[in-house]
């Protein structure tokens, strides 16, 4: 049996700072041939034990002891010779070398490409990889990234692998596949840790789920034992109603409609293509796609921050093409859009709670200085409401942490009372409590009749949360589906375009628009003409 | 294999610290400053052989030896920090105000030789005023021109606004070597024995007129930078231009207005030379455009902070190049080196007060643990 465990970390502690303890006597244990789930909220300390274990962070106390013997792992590179491969959330790979190229990167090994290339070959048949190990980088899809990502650590030889978040950037069918390779190498004798905050691939996936919460360790479990609601306990440390009510709203006329918009990304390639959809007052549509589908440049035109070259967005029957942000945030469309590093855009990082809470307010009043009194009070308010964690209404919202700093900018755009919300991966990274929080703000405004659209990642909440989920594939909209009506297999088909509805029925113009089609007509041409200008 | 292994914890590891209470870091920089002056001590030791205490004491007198002056100095020094402050809390890396003030006390210099001979009749007052609009709009030409080729063309600004430096510097050599009849290539006072016209009329003295606008200006940019909506939106961008675009606040405006307000800053500082400190031109005047750099770094852009930098700075300065005179070491190298040594360490101890440095206290190695 001792000659079973691969890896056992004794009584761990990290601390950042003086008051921070990320981790907190942690004490684990990882058998051979087994996949093991590490679960836990946001800030619960996942990522930073995994940190200690690939040699990016040294623990304050405890020990690690690999085969039954105490290591020392004081870089990733010593955490390399103790075969310890870590994946990262964010792929590490230079993005114009090739699949093989990235592969030996750091290895100190002859480079001969023919070598690598039938290595990497045999390591893919062995556990099932489709990759091409001449193809480059920025020629691959986020799944095929991984996938070199995770032949990197098999190559050199790693006995452990860590995945972190893997399954955050895949569609259902990719997630499948991955699990598949997951299990096969559990068989061969690896052993696999696994960081995911959704409970059903928890389930699908570990032999054993360890918790942790807030720094500590609470438990470990055998999966075929446990089941989500346990789980949720556990992360959580009280009982939590994890259901989403969908309200059914009375509905109203289209506030927000979009026809034939076609719309250029960064580097001039068209990211939408002629997508057309309207929401109404009082429903919530989702929009699903794998990341980088066009989402960014959807709600970056819809907000009046980037130029569009074709079509038409009508806000209440009037066109907002063209117009000033300002003017789009007056007639109350909000938009918030939630980046990778959550900080980018909407908020200013080094900026207080309150001055935050007054990005859009600023100007407003005749005097030519700022009014941060009121806007206090109202951070104030926002931080009672939510919840928000913070020593005080003036801290840099950089030092909160990640779920904080979002309640504060969905927070702000819902205060201004919108009558339509733009918002994208609003639960990114967020834990269960908070994200619940914002899908419970989300329905309470759909209640007063605000139309909103959901750009979102995980299936499971678009399909309790929304009323229609819009799939978009390159750009294109591959149909507009009821979510009483779909499959989550169905959307996860029109993510990768294998499936397209929109061919058989015409999707995206309301019959009670605003405009007659001839006006619609001409509201196409005079865009077109404007643009051209 | 296994001998690759590191067999120890590393000795210490670095942490960020994000918020050191202002004591604290109020310590750490006294201490850096005591340190400097340590190593300063010694260094003088073995280099000129001196007490190190009466070189200390050498350089206090030296300071304080003309106060007005002192106090001048620091007060045209502070415009000049003011005068950068706004565009680099916009992050926009003007290196250019060397050159804005040089442009702007040229075209005051200009008005000022030529106006009264063209114009024998012209009043002092109305003199002044000319030659204070044409130092301010010069002054904003040589700021906005690459504001505008930033905001429109994004073009790199450290650059742009380091050559209209050499502009600047080239066209005060062409004036000052054309207007000069003596080829001395050396302006001389200008109107010095024609009635002092252009000159400010001195409030009691001469030192104070610059020591009030200093202090007015630098109530000023506190306010303004703090309290007010074009500060708020000068903050925002250099936060996040993504984040101001998203609030919809005009870039590309709020760019320029503030190199404009940059420039208005340059400009009266131009004019102040040309009309009451210095009655000509020459490459020095805009001398202190770096130092003034490094005064509202250190301020860390803060207005009231930089009252006490530049103070600091200017004091050293007077001081050690006192020092170097007193002790008969014919060059200034002396007080470069003191000032350079101070600085370092001055600038060092940031590192100390935004990161934190752990040292990690078990140091068993692998191999005893194995052997127990």
């Amino acid at each position: 049996m001792e000659n079973n465990i691969a890896l056992e970390l004794r009584n761990i502690t990290k601390r950042f700072g003086t008051k921070v303890v990320a981790n907190k006597n942690v004490s684990l244990t990882l058998y051979k041939n087994e996949i093991l789930s590490l679960l836990g909220e946001n800030g619960s300390g996942k990522t930073t034990l995994m940190n200690m274990i690939s040699g990016i962070y040294f623990p304050d106390e405890g020990e690690i002891l690999i085969d039954g013997k105490p290591a020392v792992i004081a870089s990733p590179k010593d955490a390399y010779n103790y075969k310890i491969g870590m994946i990262h959330q964010h792929f590490k790979l230079v993005d114009t070398f090739t699949a093989a190229e990235n592969i030996i990167l750091g290895n100190n090994e002859p480079y001969n490409l023919k070598v690598v290339n039938s290595r990497v070959k045999d390591i893919a048949s062995k556990y099932g990889f489709d990759i091409d190990p001449k193809k480059k980088i920025h020629e691959m899809s986020v799944s095929e990234k991984q996938t070199v990502e995770i032949i990197k650590v098999l190559y050199r030889g790693a006995d452990i692998l860590i995945l972190d978040e893997p399954t955050a950037v895949l569609t259902p069918q990719e997630i499948d596949k991955l699990f598949t390779i997951l299990r096969r190498m559990r068989d061969d004798g690896k052993a696999i840790i696994i960081i995911t905050h959704k409970l059903n691939e928890v389930l699908a996936i570990s032999d054993r789920v360890s918790v942790l919460r807030k720094g500590e360790y609470i438990g470990t479990v055998n999966t075929s034992e446990t089941s989500e609601k346990a789980l949720t306990e556990m992360m959580v440390g009280k009982k939590v109603d994890l259901k989403i009510e969908r309200a059914i709203v009375e509905k109203k006329k289209p506030l927000l409609e979009i026809r034939d918009l076609t719309v250029n990304s960064d580097v001039g390639n068209v990211a939408i293509k002629n997508v057309n959809f309207y929401i109404r007052g009082g429903e919530i549509l989702g929009v699903a796609g794998i990341s980088g589908c066009g989402q960014k440049e959807l709600c970056e035109a819809i907000a009046g921050l980037r130029p569009i070259s074709s079509g038409a967005i009508m806000h209440e029957g009037e066109s907002i093409v063209g117009m000033p942000t300002r003017e789009i945030i007056k007639r109350g469309i909000s938009m918030s859009f939630i980046p990778e590093d959550r900080l980018g855009m909407g908020l200013a990082p080094s900026f207080s709670t309150t001055d935050n809470m007054m990005l859009k307010t600023y100007g407003d009043g005749r005097t030519p200085f700022v009014d941060r009194k009121s806007a206090r009070e109202r951070a104030k308010q926002l931080i009672k409401k939510l919840g928000i964690v913070t020593p005080s209404t003036e801290t840099p919202v950089r030092r909160l942490s990640g779920g904080n700093v979002q309640k504060i900018l969905v927070g702000r755009e819902i205060e201004s009372s919108p009558n339509v919300i733009i918002t994208a991966y609003p639960v990114r990274g967020l834990d269960i409590n908070s994200s619940y929080q914002i899908y419970d703000i989300l329905n309470e405004q759909k209640q007063k009749g605000v139309g909103i659209l959901f750009v979102g990642e995980d299936l499971d909440v678009m399909l309790a949360l929304c009323d229609k989920i819009m799939v978009i594939c390159h750009g294109e909209v591959m149909g507009v589906v009821h979510t009483d009506k779909t499959t989550k297999e169905e959307i996860g088909l029109m993510m990768t375009g294998s499936l397209d509805k929109s061919e058989i029925k015409e999707f995206g113009k309301a019959k009670d628009s605003h405009l007659t089609d001839e006006q619609w007509n001409d509201a196409d041409k005079g865009m077109g003409d404007n643009n051209a200008n | 294999m296994q001998t690759k292994i590191a067999r120890r914890e590393p000795l210490f590891h670095i942490s960020k610290n994000d918020a050191m209470p202002f004591g604290k870091a109020l310590a750490i920089r006294i201490c850096a400053i005591l340190a400097a002056l340590l190593v300063v001590g010694i260094l003088s030791m073995i280099l000129i052989k001196e007490n190190p205490l009466l070189i200390y004491m050498s350089m206090f007198e030296g300071a304080f030896i003309d106060v007005w002056t002192l106090f001048q100095n620091t007060a045209l020094l502070l415009i000049f920090g003011l005068a950068v402050i706004p565009a680099f809390q916009m992050k926009f890396w003007n290196l250019g105000a060397n050159g804005q003030v040089l442009a702007g006390c040229l075209a005051a210099i200009a008005c000022m030789k030529f106006l009264p001979e063209k114009y024998p009749e012209i009043s002092n007052t109305v003199l002044i005023l000319i030659m204070a609009i044409a130092s301010i709009l010069a002054s904003c030409i040589w700021s906005v021109v690459p504001a505008i080729f930033k905001a429109y063309f994004n073009t790199n600004e450290t650059l742009f606004t380091l050559m209209m430096n050499y502009i600047a510097l080239a066209l005060v050599d062409y004036c000052v070597f054309t207007w000069d009849k003596t080829g001395s290539g050396n302006l001389g006072i200008v109107n010095l024995l024609n009635g002092r016209k252009g000159w400010i009329p001195d409030i009691s003295n001469k030192y104070i007129l610059s020591i009030i606008v200093a202090v007015v200006l630098t109530a000023f940019m506190f306010i303004y930078m703090k309290y007010t909506k074009h500060g708020f939106e000068v903050s925002l961008v250099g936060e996040s231009v993504n984040t101001a675009k998203y609030v919809g606040i005009d870039v590309k405006k709020v760019i320029i207005r503030t190199l404009l307000l940059g420039g208005l800053i340059c400009g009266i500082l131009g004019f102040l030379y040309a009309g009451s400190v210095s009655h000509t031109i020459n490459k020095e005047v805009g001398g202190l455009g770096f130092t003034a750099i490094l005064v509202a770094w250190l301020a860390n852009f803060d207005s009231l902070v930089m009252l006490l930098t530049s103070f600091f700075v200017v004091f050293l300065d007077a001081g050690s190049k006192y020092v170097s005179t007193q002790f008969q070491l014919n060059s200034n190298d002396y007080a470069n080196i003191v000032v350079g040594i101070i600085f370092f360490f001055v600038i060092g101890c940031e590192f100390f007060i935004r990161f934190k440095i752990q040292f990690n206290n078990k140091k068993t190695s692998n191999n005893e643990r194995v052997g127990e």
